[in-house]
């Protein structure tokens, strides 16, 4: 895998390189402030499975659609999401992308075609199959993609969902992220198969696996998934193998039941963008020097993104109304 | 409703349906209808006829028996600026695919900050009466009334179902147009053209003086059966058909309720906790001072729909129950009189 470096531009490989910087920062700082209180509900962080997002949304155009999951937040900001609006909708916040009225588990741009992180595991798949239908039904060549995870591919409306895509010849790739875990039970005590890709033949849909902490691994199985949609020739699954740093929900790494700390170390130090900095030193790509000026441009842009969000009101009480119904 | 007596022949509220859509689909490219069956069969109750040799299998799409992923397909499809007709065959099959209901088609928009719209319509059939047993005959509207962000409609008559179909499909909002299998082939006079009945607008089918009898979808001909037998008795039924049960067009129901003083509601779901319950308790919060009588229910028992013809004839509200429960609301005395 070491050589794909060489075999994807430089444009490429900076904006993987910035997509992974762009959701690790901004997860390590939603994080701390879901520590410090300051985030009402539930937070599931993206931190480890960067490679995943960054490496499909690199291959999408920005009008392609992406359905996603509860840990959806690195789905929005690889498909190119507004920091500073997704960080107020986390705080509830009436700037944020959803006035507050979504937060992190329903955030969504449909501008650019991110059909919302969704509360209810596997349900945001037949969503994005729907897109697809749309798509084929306008003859245009816009593809979407289905975000899960392996934990999802146990679930009745994920196997509809690409069966229907399958029985259809859909415009659509099925992006497995698999972090080893539902929740906290690790996948080998949900599972009787060993990789979750499997799950695809049964639909007559071809299948890869990669190693889903190499960004330029997905991207390159993505490109290939992705032409093959837009050519007609249907749907396409991904499973990449990737790995979660924090828990299901929140924050706490280490001394947890449910894993070892000597395998969360091991998968770190697997980590996708140190991985693809010392790809692009080595092939003399991009100096150290300036891969610190991308981290402190996408630090700054975070600190402003958090800066607008706390500074931000919240929705006022008597907009509780507002957009249950549209209103023609 | 601008119904012109020139283009106005009958048809059955099969054919209503069937002669909507394709009005519809002609006029907007951006319809189309999925479901199982609906494609090459035209739907198993005909409801689809000719759509899919009218416009190609794209427009009328056979899909697999996968309710979550046919809801799914609307909702994507919707999203992303279509307006689709997806059809679940029987009301019961709502509850495979209630989290797509649910959770996703009634909340997007609103979780999503009001950024997307949902120009979705879930065509169903529900109601008992062809010993269809337990799971093939559920009318299951209460519990679609209780998420915020659907709509529900039940039509009664053909002129009705083609009208309020055509306002369900044009509606931007995640909309549940239910049949009652019994009145498919019920036939009643239907304008030729194009027209729309608001959702959300009762009908007052029968002006009367004493008693305001409140029903839906069947239940309006079996509550007019029993307002006829009453009136042989002296009891004059305002009947009043909702059309849609959600909105709810409880001013109608009060308007009336503060004239007859009486109020009756009729329903083929289950009495218990279901929208006669809610209507109640709107009426008794708005009319108080203006009943004689407590409002009173007539419903299914609270248990399954049975298979066979005995039983289920038992279960499924008739003219004679209605009547009963009419007479007993109207016979009690009137308090100080």
């Amino acid at each position: 895998m070491n050589a794909n470096a060489l075999n994807v531009d430089l444009n490429t490989l900076r904006d993987l390189h910035l997509r992974m910087l762009r959701i690790r920062l901004f997860e390590e700082a939603a994080g701390k402030i879901f520590e410090q209180g300051k985030m009402p509900g539930f937070i599931h962080l993206y931190v480890g499975q960067e490679a995943v997002a960054a490496g499909v949304c690199a291959a999408l155009r920005i009008d392609d659609q992406v359905g996603s999951t509860h840990r959806g937040h690195g789905h929005l900001v690889a498909k190119g999401g507004d920091l500073s609006l997704m960080m107020a909708e986390l705080m509830g916040k009436a700037t944020g992308y959803c006035k507050g009225r979504g937060g992190s588990m329903h955030i969504s741009d449909l501008d650019l075609g991110m059909l919302g992180a969704n509360g209810i595991v596997g349900a945001g798949a037949p969503i994005a199959v729907g897109a697809g239908f749309a798509n084929k039904y306008r003859g245009n060549d816009t593809v979407s993609v289905a975000f899960f995870g392996d934990g999802s591919t146990n679930i009745g409306a994920f196997h509809e969902a690409a069966n229907m895509a399958a029985a259809l010849k859909l415009p659509v790739v099925f992006a497995c992220e698999n972090n080893e875990y539902g929740e906290y039970t690790r996948r080998d005590a949900t599972m009787a198969i060993t990789d979750v890709v499997e799950r695809a033949a049964a639909y007559g849909m071809p299948g890869v696996i990669v190693d889903g902490m190499d960004a330029v691994a997905v991207y390159e199985a993505a490109t290939e998934a992705v032409a093959r949609a837009r050519a007609g020739d249907g749907p396409s699954f991904i499973e990449a193998k990737t790995y979660r740093y924090y828990n299901h929900h929140g924050v706490q790494v280490l001394g947890m039941k449910y894993r070892s700390d000597d395998e969360l170390e091991e998968a770190k130090g697997r980590d996708p963008i140190p991985l693809l900095e010392k790809r692009m030193a080595d092939a003399g790509l991009m100096s150290p020097e300036e891969a610190q000026a991308v981290h402190d441009q996408v630090a700054a842009d975070v600190a402003a993104a958090v800066e607008f969000a706390e500074s931000s009101p919240f929705p006022e009480p008597d907009t509780l109304f507002d957009d249950v119904y549209t209103v023609s | 409703m601008s119904a012109t007596d020139t283009q106005t022949r009958e048809l059955t509220c099969g054919g209503a349906f069937n002669e909507a859509l394709h009005q519809l689909m002609a006029e907007d490219p951006d319809i189309f209808v999925a479901g199982e069956d609906v494609g090459g069969v035209g739907g198993v109750f005909g409801g689809f006829a000719g759509l899919q040799d009218a416009h190609g299998a794209m427009r009328a799409v056979d899909t697999p028996i996968s309710e979550q992923a046919i809801i799914g397909l609307g909702i994507g499809a919707a999203v992303t600026g279509l307006r689709p007709v997806v059809d679940l065959m029987f009301m019961d099959f709502a509850l495979v695919s209630m989290d797509q209901i649910a959770n996703q088609a009634a909340k997007l928009k609103y979780m999503f900050g009001g950024k997307a719209k949902l120009p979705m319509t879930i065509t169903t059939a529900g109601g008992a009466g062809l010993s269809a047993a337990a799971q093939h005959s559920q009318s299951l509207e209460a519990m679609l009334c209780h998420v915020p962000g659907l709509k529900v409609v039940m039509p009664s008559t053909p002129h009705d179902i083609k009208g309020l179909l055509v306002a369900s499909v044009r509606d931007d909002n995640p909309t549940i147009f239910v049949q009652n299998k019994r009145l498919f082939g019920m036939s009643g006079p239907v304008p030729e053209e194009l027209y729309e009945i608001p959702l959300g607008q009762a009908n007052i089918v029968r002006e009367g003086a004493d008693v305001t009898v409140v029903a839906y979808s069947r239940m309006l001909h079996e509550s007019m059966a029993a307002a006829e037998r009453l009136a042989d008795e002296g009891i004059d039924c305002e009947v009043i058909d909702l059309r849609t049960v959600l909105p709810l067009d409880t001013e109608t129901v009060a308007t009336s309720a503060r004239k007859t003083n009486r109020v009756v509601i009729v329903h083929e779901a289950v009495r218990f906790a279901g929208l006669g319950a809610e209507i109640a308790a709107e009426i008794q919060e708005s009319c108080f001072d203006y009943l004689d009588a407590p409002v009173g229910r007539v419903g299914a028992p609270f248990t399954p729909v049975p298979f066979s013809p005995s039983l289920e004839a038992e279960y499924v509200p008739s003219p004679k129950r209605i009547a009963e429960g009419i007479r007993a609301t109207v016979g009690r005395p009137v308090p100080g009189a």
